[in-house]
């Protein structure tokens, strides 16, 4: 791999002949600080499965704040209790060092094992951090991507592997800075994961604060390592899928994964500096004490801000949502690839609609960028403004029905297995429709005049990024597995982590749009109990009574995911093993050998069809590989017969 | 294993694999500066009347970085072209200008244009109290002519310590000649050359001001974005000049000598980025030190 970059002859540049040998790289270098695409691949992929389950138990704490409001969390509550007990009789002496500031930031959201407002601020804020930008993005776009893109187009490696591992470590130093975060006095970041100012350009700020360790501080800190991994690995991943597709595989030959991360890769490449900006912004206001996003006259704890003013607020939600918007496309672009993978190798027939799939999605990712104001309805930007957007992301849910119609219509008339990928893959259809369905009275400003920030929201994009993406994902982890491992995970184990995972997803947010459309606030920290909102009843409760199913449901849910856990780490040694090409598919993965070798494929691989050509007439198996070349007869056969001359 | 068309080009798309991504990297670069750019022109429009300042960065300094900016822009393709012709000498030589430029303009920002400016003070003036400080800011001449008001007095000053001490009741200030000759038509239009303060000294009391700072990001919304982006452009001089000291050094010598291409290369790329961050300071200039 060392070689990768360096050239030692004139006459053959790129290639050292066939023979080349590269000495045996150590341990650290094959594992943990690897160039290959497959191992870094892997690393995303556990270290976003690892903060997805984090995010998931944050959010599980705060459930049961909306349940029980007011009552100490068990368990954990109990703990951080007694550590406080510990921790009031370790008061450090005026003027000393206190060595345990670190655990007094990590119980802080909590008093006495109860959640704090600022507490349960604290958990939401990193809750959506997480989940979005150290757990679905790793996963759906670094792990899958690094993983896949390079065996489905035919390549060795990456275009730029040691630019690959940069990436992943510079993800690596965002994670950790988000995870000290928790550990500042203070806590964590509080400002949602939005973080709107002027709020969180002054939370966490002042002589009580370090100016460098406060969880606001440490978040934008944290920012803008994760943007420099997600502007690496896009850079990456264009250029490997234009430069490193084998010969055949020309654009219309791609399989629609690979046009998914594509697109999802110019969406970063392109969305996320306008962020960065800004929180290069937010940081010289919590530093430099400039005043970007603060107005004039603000007025914090009832005195006059010291502060130039002449900020605007509203100019960070602009460029914050410039990159929100595309944001979510990066989370469910992914996730439609593995799905339109999935269902066209279990339904056994090709993927229906190839081309305005790949043309939807290439307009997807373009009108992304002109709808980014419609989170902004309530800031009064005028009407005007709000026509435009409005328009905007009416147009983008046009393709979006095209994608998702054609995957049901790729069901019809299919031989559909049932195997524990398309299990995922089918269910993530409804749910999806039923998280895009749901955000067109969202789209209205007169409807979202009334529906903003309550519930309603929560469900309409968990439905989409839960049951959709992260359904998706898990549908990709076993989809992909034999192709890492060489072994399969276990089937009856994926079902038991598949039904009760469908049924809790559907009890917590169904009822969310309930309570959103009674009128619950999604930032309410103790469910409602304390606003009377919601005391109507709906379906035998009132709005704030729906919490404590929801929060059961969470919890069985959470322990839905452990069948996962013990499967995915037993199967790795265990499982049942199988061979290259397990689910008969019919991409050029399945040709490489699993777990694929440094360098991928055995022979370079030649495309000579379409990705998606199963139960050929004629052939005598219901899959034909992309690399089977196509013969002489075939071509005949697939030629129409002439049409009848009518006399 | 070899990663194909690192040096070679792809025979259907013309290129080989670092053009293609340092294409796509500009792109992303110009959208982390448009998204300043477009901050500053929101921020510039919201300013009330006299809050965006002008005329008060050096302009021939300025120029001149500019012209210095320009000028290395040129080396580094020569330097290109050098290495295309496999001439390493002309190539070393066109690359060391280029360093020495990068340096040079980053020493004139670093060590003079900013430096000047931590050492200038400004006082905005309260509302009520501008008509005590008139002769200062001819704001009755300005009205009459349909000028921006003037809310702010700088200059230098004398009591740096009054920043801090509660119990200094006054700035004793060294005028600008802004402010010494309010009411002179010359002072209107901001100065091409530079103009140091007057020693007029004028005395002004804290009761009567707003708010007053040295010209730190924190003075307003046109310093905290000038430091911003010009902190942000230095950083990216910066990282241009090391990499490019990089392929000066003997190291990338024996690239070149086991294949002149891929020096070239690399030298093409490095040269992108570099004639990009010289048009993100074509911007830079006129924005901050011209409009």
């Amino acid at each position: 791999m060392d070689a990768s970059t360096s050239v030692e002859t004139h006459h053959d540049p790129d290639h050292h002949g066939a023979n080349h040998e590269h000495h045996e790289l150590g341990w650290w270098r094959r594992y943990i600080f690897s160039t290959d695409h497959k191992v870094i691949g892997i690393q995303y992929g556990l270290c976003g499965l690892i903060f997805l389950f984090f995010g998931f138990n944050l959010m599980m704490l705060m459930r049961w704040q909306l349940a029980y409001p007011g009552q100490p969390v068990p368990g954990i509550g109990w703990i951080f209790a007694g550590i406080q007990t510990f921790l009031d009789n370790h008061q450090a002496a005026a003027g000393q060092f206190d060595y345990w500031v670190w655990l007094r930031g990590l119980i802080s959201p909590f008093t006495k094992g109860v959640m704090t407002p600022d507490g349960y601020n604290s958990l939401g804020a990193m809750h959506g951090t997480i989940m979005i930008f150290l757990g679905v993005v790793p996963v759906a776009f670094a792990a899958f991507g690094n993983f896949v893109v390079p065996l489905q187009i035919g390549a060795p490696d990456m275009t730029f592997p040691k630019v690959n591992a940069a990436s992943f470590w510079a993800f690596g130093v965002g994670g950790v800075i988000m995870l000290v975060s928790f550990f500042v006095p203070g806590g964590a970041a509080k400002g949602g994961w939005t973080s709107y100012t002027p709020l969180s350009d002054i939370a966490d700020k002042g002589p009580a604060f370090h100016p460098f360790f406060n969880g606001q501080t440490l978040w934008l800190l944290g920012f803008i390592f994760l943007i420099t991994s997600s502007l690496l690995g896009a850079v990456n991943f264009i250029t490997t899928i234009i430069q490193l597709r084998a010969k055949g595989l020309t654009w219309m030959r791609l399989p629609f994964f690979v046009w998914a991360q594509f697109v999802t890769a110019f969406l970063l490449l392109l969305a996320f500096p306008p962020l960065e900006a800004a929180i290069v912004m937010q940081l010289m206001d919590r530093l430099a004490d400039t005043s970007f996003f603060l107005p004039s006259g603000l007025i914090v704890n009832g005195a006059q801000a010291n502060i130039s003013g002449g900020g605007s607020p509203l100019l960070w939600q602009h460029l914050f949502w410039f990159l929100g918007h595309p944001e979510v496309y990066v989370l469910i672009l992914p996730a439609f690839g593995i799905v339109a993978e999935i269902l066209a190798n279990n339904s056994r027939k090709p993927l229906w609609g190839y081309k305005s799939l790949v043309f939807s999605v290439l307009v997807i990712g373009f009108l992304s960028f002109v709808v980014w104001a419609h989170h902004m309805w309530l800031t009064g930007m005028g009407t005007t403004v709000s026509a435009f957007f409005q328009t905007t992301t009416l147009l983008i849910s046009i393709p979006s029905v095209i994608i998702l119609s054609a995957f049901f219509i790729s069901l019809w008339g299919g031989s559909i297995r049932f195997t524990v990928p398309m299990l995922w893959a089918t269910a993530f259809l409804p749910m999806f429709g039923i998280g895009g369905l749901t955000g067109i009275p969202l789209a209205f400003n007169s409807a979202d005049l009334y529906l903003h920030d309550t519930y309603y929201i929560i469900a309409h994009f968990h439905y989409i990024v839960a049951p959709g993406t992260i359904f998706g994902l898990f549908a990709g982890v076993y989809y992909w597995f034999p192709k890492a491992t060489g072994r399969k995970m276990n089937d009856f184990w994926g079902k038991v982590h598949f039904w009760p995972s469908l049924i809790c997803m559907n009890v917590i947010f169904l009822p969310m749009f309930l309570q959103g459309m009674l009128g619950m606030h999604r930032r309410w920290y103790d469910g409602g109990q304390g606003w009377g909102v919601g005391a109507e009843h709906v379906w035998g409760l009132t709005g704030f009574q729906w919490n404590q199913p929801i929060s059961w449901a969470a919890w069985i849910m959470g322990l839905a995911q452990i069948p996962f856990i013990i499967n995915f780490f037993w199967s790795i040694k265990h499982g049942e093993k199988v061979n290259d090409n397990p689910w008969e598919a019919t991409t050029l993965e399945w040709t490489a050998p699993s777990p694929p070798p440094h360098g991928n494929f055995v022979t370079t691989p030649v495309a000579y069809r379409g990705p998606y050509e199963y139960s050929l007439p004629g052939s005598d198996k219901d899959f034909t590989m992309q690399n089977e070349p196509v013969e002489p007869t075939e071509r005949t056969r697939r030629k129409p017969a002439p049409e009848p001359v009518l006399a | 294993m070899e990663i194909p068309y690192t040096i070679s080009t792809r025979p259907d798309t013309g290129l080989w694999n670092a053009k293609i991504g340092i294409w796509l990297f500009l792109a992303s670069e110009v959208m982390l500066f448009g998204g300043l750019f477009s901050a500053y022109v929101f921020l510039r429009l919201d300013a009330q009347p006299g809050e965006w300042p002008h005329g008060l960065l050096n302009v021939p300094v300025g120029t001149m970085n500019t012209a210095i900016l320009i000028a290395s822009s040129v080396t580094v393709v020569l330097a290109w072209a050098a290495l295309k012709m496999r001439r390493y000498r002309a190539y070393w030589w066109y690359m060391l200008v280029t360093i020495l430029c990068g340096l040079i303009f980053l020493g004139v920002k670093l060590a003079y244009e900013w430096p000047q400016k931590f050492e200038h003070f400004g006082a905005k003036i309260k509302k009520e109290a501008l008509e005590k400080y008139e002769p200062y800011l001819g704001n009755h001449r300005r009205l009459e002519k349909g000028l921006e008001p003037r809310i702010e007095i700088s200059g230098h000053l004398h009591n740096p310590e009054a920043l801090k001490d509660p119990n200094i009741k006054e700035y004793e200030i060294a005028l600008d000649p802004v402010n010494a000759e309010a009411n002179n038509p010359a002072m209107d239009r901001p100065h091409f050359l530079y103009v140091p303060p007057t020693d007029k000294i004028v005395n002004i009391e804290k009761e009567d001001v707003e708010r007053a700072t040295m010209f730190l990001p924190t003075h307003s919304a046109y310093f905290a974005s000038y430091f911003t982006i010009t902190g942000l452009h230095g950083l990216h001089v910066l990282g241009g000049v090391l990499v490019f000291i990089y392929m000066w050094l003997p190291v990338s010598k024996k690239v070149y000598q086991r294949n002149p291409e891929h020096l070239a290369n690399r030298v093409e790329v490095c040269g992108l980025f570099w004639h990009f961050v010289d048009l993100v300071w074509i911007f830079v200039f006129p924005l901050f030190y011209l409009l």
